[in-house]
């Protein structure tokens, strides 16, 4: 653990990493602890809307976070990349690490952060430019590549792993824009993943695609958790049970209740998840 | 309240009732009335559009042709030196081609004939030679524009003739006539008019004698009541009077007693009283002018080819030979200032205060005062130009640079507004999806938000670049209306014109040829204003991405 964070030295190490495996006997916490969240807290200006979020989320596996709108699912998703840095007036308190490293300590950079985060956004936002050079970007920004050579595999492998190299390897000079919606998501996965992250955060990824393109990711989300930390916004109670193996509800701002996925969806210990889960309220 | 419930409930209910099907007419003929409105107003606008195209398009054609003479001209090496071109006896040379072209003129009207050419005639010749020095000796046939009266008389803007009398003589004559007083007498139109031959005034002679002048005019003053305009009393001819002294002749005994006495009508009135309108050679010609014109006409020797001097000449105080290319030239520096100045810094200001600066008071307080400044009267920043870049900089007079400099003060609000709004409407997803990645801020707005917001900024630079163009106040005041008779030596530093502020020089010009030139020069500017809006849409559209 301390060796990879060597790797990275634009990362202080604030604390010593404690794989903190021991926690739960639950069989994908056998995986390593990946991100860690304690006592978040966030306000939007005045308005909290976290309070105090406990939450742990394993390599090698899908974290769902479910909950009716507005419970900050999608505000808590933002804060492991720090995408809510850029918003007005948020402030976020607590204590977020990634690999034991808190994310949120001042010398991090949040730029370098989010290349070892990844991020996947509700709505298809590929860039306006071709399907080449939206995959190639991030590998461009961050120099990974060196020669034109680097960049074609880099673009091939991450468009493969995003189930999308055989749909459009005869149009990689056509725009990114002009591909159906599900083929856009899945090439907005493909940037996110063509620069390695360790972790990839969706919010609500499907929600604007229908049910063939839907499946399509969720099988990709499936082979992507081989060698990703994924934590994923949804909606779609069906979806959370078929793609994660732990899930996290949330409501009003607090996270309710977090286990292994089954445990949530059959028995849950919370009457509020309960609730939720068999469609009582929401 | 339960009444008004049951009568809601049935109004709702009811659909098929009067009262909805009332509410629905009345529905339809609110939306009808809506767009009749819209029509209506997009209408007058289009139509008053029409009206000052068509106004400008008929003052301004004339001047695009130019009326000029193909005179054939003996460069005489006897008056112009091989050696030094520049300082040739040239007037005398255009004289002699003068004479050649038009024969016989007489010695003393040889100066007015040569004014039917303009008085740059001997500079046009001059800088022919100069320009091509194996002339000399030779005879050649050069264009030489006409001067003004006769370029216009040409084109047929201002007749020949014009009516020898005015309105309110023929209306006076009018009422005479329609009284039975115009009538035929010894064969002459005259006036028969009643004359209280006053004992006061003339004696019976023999020879009668006596101011019979005063006594004709007071007559007909009798008939024109209340009358001030003595020039009336010119309806009569020279010999009228003369009426009066031959009747006293004839019989003595009239004096003291009033009588009728037919006092022939002066020349142009017999042709008013024959029904035609009376006409005066135009006071700008002469008879020998016109007739000299008439016979270079004869020969071939006028033309009217398309006046390319409007563009490639610069001002003149002759409108045969003014143009527009200082005033070009000009205002393309002053422009090229103003874009390189408000370009750069007014996306700047509008990247830093879009993205990076913090909200709060003292931003606040800066947008309020850049949205107020675009509301600024142009003038204004003309005397702020005045007071601070020529007073206290010391920069020079109506140059290019402090024309540009104004004017861009003017287009950085409108940059800096249109700008923000263009960076503004491009999607957020886009800027997420790039920090998502792990771009910096820098990187966002350097490879995604400032491409996709390009076609707004061009636009909104390039509207801005078009209502700079057209500003005159500013210009006016740092001085930017200089006289330029030539493009050689201009430069940012120099003293220039600008396209709006030489329309305003030419507005104000009296003679006839600058009022076509006035509109020609509107036209020209309307034609820049077009092409730089067809650039920005052009522009707008190359570069317009779909997200």
């Amino acid at each position: 653990m301390e060796a990879k964070v060597e790797e990275r030295p634009a990362i202080r190490v604030e604390a010593p990493a404690v794989p903190q495996k021991k926690e739960g006997a639950l069989p994908v916490e056998q995986h390593e602890l990946k991100m860690k969240a304690s006592d978040v807290n966030l306000w939007y200006g005045e308005k909290q809307a976290l309070f105090d979020v406990n939450l742990e989320m394993f390599g090698q596996s899908v974290t769902a976070l479910i909950g009716p709108s507005g419970c900050g699912k999608s505000t808590f998703l933002r804060c492991l990349d720090r995408m809510n840095d850029v918003i007005d007036g948020c402030r976020v308190e607590g204590d977020i690490r990634l690999d034991g490293q808190d994310i949120y300590a001042p010398r991090v950079d949040p730029v370098q952060l989010r290349a070892r985060v990844g991020m996947v956004f509700q709505k298809p936002n590929p860039f306006p430019k071709s399907i080449f050079e939206n995959v190639a970007y991030g590998p461009r920004i961050h120099g990974l590549c060196k020669t034109k050579a680097d960049y074609t595999e880099i673009v091939e492998k991450s468009l493969t792993r995003a189930g999308l190299w055989e749909e459009v390897k005869d149009r990689l000079d056509e725009s990114g824009t002009g591909l159906s919606g599900g083929q856009q998501q899945r090439l907005c996965i493909a940037r996110a993943i063509s620069v390695n992250p360790e972790v990839l955060l969706m919010d609500e990824p499907c929600s604007a695609l229908d049910p063939i393109a839907t499946a399509k990711i969720e099988t990709l989300m499936d082979e992507l958790k081989q060698n990703l930390c994924i934590v994923i916004v949804t909606h779609s109670m069906q979806q959370a049970a078929r793609v994660s193996q732990r899930t996290a509800f949330f409501h009003l701002g607090k996270l309710v209740e977090v286990d292994e996925t089954s445990k949530i969806f059959t028995n849950p210990t919370d009457q509020r998840t309960q609730d939720y889960v068999t469609g009582r309220f929401g | 309240m339960s009444d008004a419930q049951v009568i809601g409930a049935e109004a709702t209910d009811d659909w098929g009732s009067d009262q909805a099907r009332r509410r629905v007419r009345r529905r339809y003929a609110a939306d009808r009335r809506l767009q009749a409105y819209g029509i209506i107003a997009i209408s007058l606008a289009v139509g008053l559009l029409g009206v000052l195209v068509t106004s400008l398009v008929s003052t301004g054609y004339p001047a695009f042709i130019q009326t000029k003479v193909d005179l054939p001209i003996y460069i005489d090496p006897a008056k112009v030196d091989p050696q030094d071109p520049r300082s040739g006896k040239y007037r005398a040379l255009v004289r002699e081609a003068v004479d050649k072209a038009v024969p016989g003129i007489p010695d003393d009207q040889k100066r007015s004939i040569g004014k039917i050419l303009s008085s740059d005639a001997s500079y046009i010749v001059r800088d022919y030679v100069v320009d091509h020095p194996d002339v000399i000796g030779k005879t050649i046939t050069l264009p030489i524009a006409v001067s003004d009266p006769y370029d216009q008389l040409y084109k047929g803007v201002i007749p020949k003739e014009v009516d020898a009398l005015n309105w309110t003589q023929v209306a006076w004559f009018d009422r005479l006539e329609n009284r039975g007083l115009v009538v035929e007498h010894d064969g002459r139109k005259s006036l028969k008019l009643d004359v209280y031959v006053n004992p006061e005034i003339v004696e019976a002679g023999p020879p009668p004698s006596g101011d019979f002048a005063v006594l004709a005019q007071s007559s007909l003053k009798a008939y024109l009541p209340r009358i001030i305009d003595t020039s009336l009393v010119e309806m009569l001819a020279a010999d009228a009077p003369e009426a009066i002294g031959d009747r006293i002749a004839a019989d003595p005994g009239i004096i003291g007693k009033t009588v009728q006495i037919y006092f022939p009508l002066s020349p142009h009135y017999v042709t008013l009283a024959n029904g035609e309108t009376p006409k005066i050679l135009n006071s700008r010609f002469s008879e020998d002018q016109l007739e000299a014109f008439d016979l270079l006409d004869e020969k071939g020797l006028v033309r009217t080819p398309f006046n390319w001097e409007l563009f490639f000449n610069a001002d003149s105080r002759f409108p045969e030979r003014a143009g527009l290319a200082g005033a070009i030239t000009g205002s393309f520096y002053a422009l090229l200032v103003c874009f390189l100045l408000s370009f750069p810094i007014g996306i700047a200001a509008a990247v830093y205060l879009e993205e990076f600066a913090p909200k709060n008071r003292f931003t606040d307080l800066i947008e309020v005062n850049i949205n107020n400044l675009a509301a600024v009267p142009s003038v204004v920043f003309g005397l702020l130009g005045l007071a601070v870049f020529l007073g206290f900089f010391g920069l020079p007079r109506s140059a290019p640079l402090v024309g540009g400099m104004v004017l861009s003060l003017m287009t950085l609000p409108t940059i800096i507004i249109t700008t923000r709004a263009a960076l503004k409407a491009v999607p957020p997803s886009i800027r997420e999806a790039a920090l998502g990645v792990g771009a910096s801020k820098h990187q966002v707005m350097m490879h995604h938000v400032l491409p996709l917001a390009l076609p707004g900024i061009l636009t909104g630079t390039i509207i801005g670049m078009a209502q700079a163009l057209g500003e005159t106040a500013p210009l006016l005041l740092i001085g930017m209306n200089a006289f330029i008779p030539s493009v050689e030596n201009m430069g940012i530093l120099e003293p220039a014109t600008a396209l709006p502020t030489q329309i305003f020089s030419w507005a104000d010009s009296p003679e006839r040829g600058f009022v076509s030139r006035t509109s020609a020069a509107i036209l020209v500017l309307l034609g820049f204003l077009v092409i730089m809006n067809i650039i920005a849409i052009t522009l707008r559209q190359m570069f317009q991405r779909k997200w």
